[in-house]
């Protein structure tokens, strides 16, 4: 299956996109979309105890399991305000 | 048309405006909190910033946060507004109202808001300063955790 990965602040910057499309076996969850960007992009496990993320706009869990075309973000600590 | 009152957006902020739209008839009292850049930040001295948000995900967020107000004060209504972009020194950030028919709930509300945006709002500042920049990184955001919500609630009512 294909989901989009959307990517924010410094995540962005380590991987150098916005926005990528992932292929992943039927069944993923988040966390296994996770593990398998963060060996694409080792500078990314950094982030692995702190990263929060969301499933087509909504707060989510590593255990989510996704389904094909889902938009996965995934969240660095944020500093709003 | 009434303006939306939960709003990530590229453009200055109104409190003024804030405060009108969230106030009715009712209330008694509608507090303002505006969030502005400051010129330094941990010993560096701050040029601008850059906010980056998740737009649609951080007003879901901002509704978050004005239902879990309501379970607390039932009777307080909030609006929140978070500018993104490049932020000069001493532009608005943020702006936040609490409209409530009695000032103290308008106030506690009005806090307890600031200090949620802070730990659920999926928003970043990319801070520019004198030699360098960095990414703002604070809180790791899980609206589900009952112990930062209950530390945004001491924090409102102290």
């Amino acid at each position: 299956m294909h989901v989009t990965v959307r990517l924010f602040a410094r995540l962005r910057e380590l991987t150098g996109a916005a926005e990528l499309t992932r292929e992943l076996p039927d069944g993923a969850t988040v966390g296994a979309a996770w593990e398998s960007l963060a060996r694409d992009f080792p500078s990314l496990t950094a982030y692995t105890a702190s990263v929060s993320c969301a499933v087509n706009e909504e707060y989510s869990r590593p255990s989510h399991r996704l389904e094909d075309g889902d938009e996965i973000a995934f969240l660095p600590p944020v500093s709003g305000g | 048309m009434a303006p939306r009152v939960f709003q990530v957006t590229p453009d200055r902020l109104d409190a003024a405006a804030l405060a009108a739209a969230v106030a009715t008839r009712a209330d008694g009292a509608v507090t303002t909190f505006v969030g502005i850049v400051r010129d330094h930040n941990g010993g560096r001295r701050v040029l601008w910033l850059d906010y980056e948000a998740y737009a649609p995900l951080a007003e879901k967020a901002f509704e978050r946060i004005d239902e879990e107000a309501r379970e607390r004060w039932p009777e307080a209504r909030l609006a929140i507004h978070h500018r993104i972009g490049r932020l000069e020194i001493g532009d608005a950030s943020i702006v936040i109202a609490a409209a409530s028919p009695h000032r103290s709930d308008a106030f506690v509300a009005c806090r307890y808001a600031i200090e949620r945006v802070k730990q659920i709002a999926p928003i970043w500042k990319h801070e520019h300063f004198e030699g360098g920049d960095v990414w703002i990184e604070g809180a790791t955001a899980d609206p589900a955790d009952a112990g930062a919500r209950e530390v945004a609630l001491a924090r409102a009512c102290t």
